[in-house]
């Protein structure tokens, strides 16, 4: 946690409901294809780098800006960061593309992006999260593992 | 229409391969990755077995690999800094020097043809050419003309002049200044509209192809001095120009390119999974050359493609390296 907090006050969004179980789900023999719920419940949880908030709380990641395509593999995650000047945001699209590298199959191209005309410098951190070699060489090293980590972490 | 046969896939590898390289003889492959060893291929019978694993080479992830022109030495680059050389003096592999200097990781290395310079380029944005000196490596020049993180270097197919791609949408193109031994950008290759990832020598050495994030592939043709066509050449060096753009064709980035020194066919790895192959139309404009997409194969790999080459000494011989942690070795017949 950073002892200087860029934004002191941020507006507080309130949580989505638990998801609700359909009997079609409960149903072994259908095939369940991952939606955009499916993905928004990996990362809602995910921790802000500076407060004691989840990304959901903060309104950095929403349902509505998830997009998912079972037949062309791919998921595009649009976050929001808190203010547009955020030093925190490749941090936070990092910790989200590190939880879906991690938790959705290896079949799926991730898309990491800031909302547009969301943050100062959209276009270069939407580069940087885009390149697969640097966030490789990120996740190598063992500091930022460290902080990613702990945004990671579920809470009790 | 071409057909690419898929003849094995190699599984040795722990995660990511990042990129493979075949023996200038075509008899063995290499191959490097995540899992920070390097594993050399070759056939056995009708298949390609692991003959060696080289590990302890390095602490982080093997980016790329290279085999020098005589056989004798591998270099490879990675992400914890530094470049490994390898020789076979004991009879087997092994990492006889450690070259430092990079602030950060090495994307990726090249041996000139006389096998006298080594070439490595970084996410410090520098690219740093090495003297070999009876197995001494010694820095002969650090150059920091690209403004971003490098992706590959890839020298002349006959001549000591330097070729690199960026971070920053371009390429460049270095020479050693005969006057005051100074390395510098004599050419910048700007048209990409986003990261250039690899780029290829035509046999010639006239000619490049570079690869981008941008999804485009393009040609770009050198113009010397006094050129026939009439193209000013400023401080009478050699001016290189796009001649062709290959768009439409690709619909992820494109992760790599190579240039067949015998066929003169151009593959591609993109991160759609799929390998390319294209062909020069015949009797083109050299000026205005044209490319058909002669082959297209889906799913060539689970995952992203990272690296394709061809075999130097086996027509249509191709190996390839995927995010899915497999080596594949394939046959492209007309």
């Amino acid at each position: 946690m950073v002892e200087n907090l860029e934004n002191i006050n941020p507006k507080l969004y309130k949580k989505l409901d638990e998801r609700e179980i359909t009997t079609e789900e409960k149903d072994e023999n259908i095939v369940d294809e991952f939606d955009a719920r499916e993905v928004f419940d990996l990362i809602r949880n995910i921790n802000d780098p500076e407060h004691p908030l989840t990304l959901e709380e903060l309104n950095v990641v929403e349902q509505s800006l998830i997009k998912v395509d079972n037949k062309k593999n791919t998921v595009d995650v649009k976050f929001t960061p808190t203010i547009p000047h955020c030093s925190m945001a490749t941090l936070i699209g990092l910790s989200i593309r590190v939880q879906l590298l991690r938790t959705l199959p290896a079949r799926f191209k991730v898309t990491v992006e800031i909302s547009p005309g969301t943050h100062v410098s959209e276009a270069s951190l939407n580069k940087q999260l885009a390149d697969k070699e640097r966030v490789a060489a990120a996740i190598e090293n063992s500091m930022l593992l460290g902080l990613l980590n702990q945004c990671l972490m579920p809470k009790n | 229409m071409g057909v690419l046969e898929l003849k094995q896939g190699l599984s040795r590898h722990r995660g990511r391969v990042w990129s493979v390289c075949w023996h200038p003889k075509g008899t063995n492959l290499a191959s490097c990755g995540e899992d920070k060893t390097i594993i050399i291929w070759g056939p056995e019978g009708p298949n390609w077995v692991t003959k060696m694993i080289l590990t302890e080479g390095h602490s982080r992830t093997i980016r790329e690999l290279t085999w020098s022109h005589c056989g004798n030495y591998i270099a490879s680059a990675s992400f914890d800094a530094t470049t490994a050389v390898w020789d076979k003096k004991s009879g087997q592999f092994e990492c006889n020097a450690t070259l430092e200097g990079h602030e950060n990781e090495v994307k990726s290395v090249s041996w000139s043809v006389s096998g006298q310079l080594l070439a490595t380029c970084s996410r410090d944005k520098s690219v740093w050419v090495w003297e070999v000196n009876d197995d001494e490596y010694e820095c002969a020049a650090v150059i920091n003309a690209h403004l971003q993180d490098v992706k590959k270097v890839r020298w002349h197919p006959h001549e000591e002049v330097l070729a690199s791609a960026s971070y920053d949408n371009t390429a460049r193109i270095f020479k050693e200044d005969a006057a005051d031994n100074d390395w510098t950008c004599v050419a910048t290759l700007s048209s990409h509209t986003s990261t250039v990832w690899s780029l290829s020598w035509d046999k010639s050495g006239g000619r490049i192809a570079t690869c981008s994030d941008d999804k485009t592939v393009k040609i770009w043709r050198e113009y010397k001095p006094g050129n026939e066509t009439g193209i000013t050449t400023p401080n009478n060096e050699p001016v290189w120009k796009c001649v062709c753009t290959l768009s439409g064709y690709h619909t992820r980035t494109i992760y790599d390119i190579d240039w067949c020194k015998t066929t003169g066919l151009l593959v591609t790895a993109c991160g759609d999974d799929v390998i390319r192959v294209f062909k020069e139309d015949d009797d083109c404009d050299p000026h205005q050359p044209n490319f058909t997409m002669v082959c297209s194969m889906d799913s060539a790999h689970a995952q992203d493609v990272n690296c394709v080459q061809w075999n130097p000494a086996v027509p249509g011989q191709l190996a390839s390296a995927g995010d899915d942690g497999l080596v594949k070795i394939w046959l492209y017949n007309e």
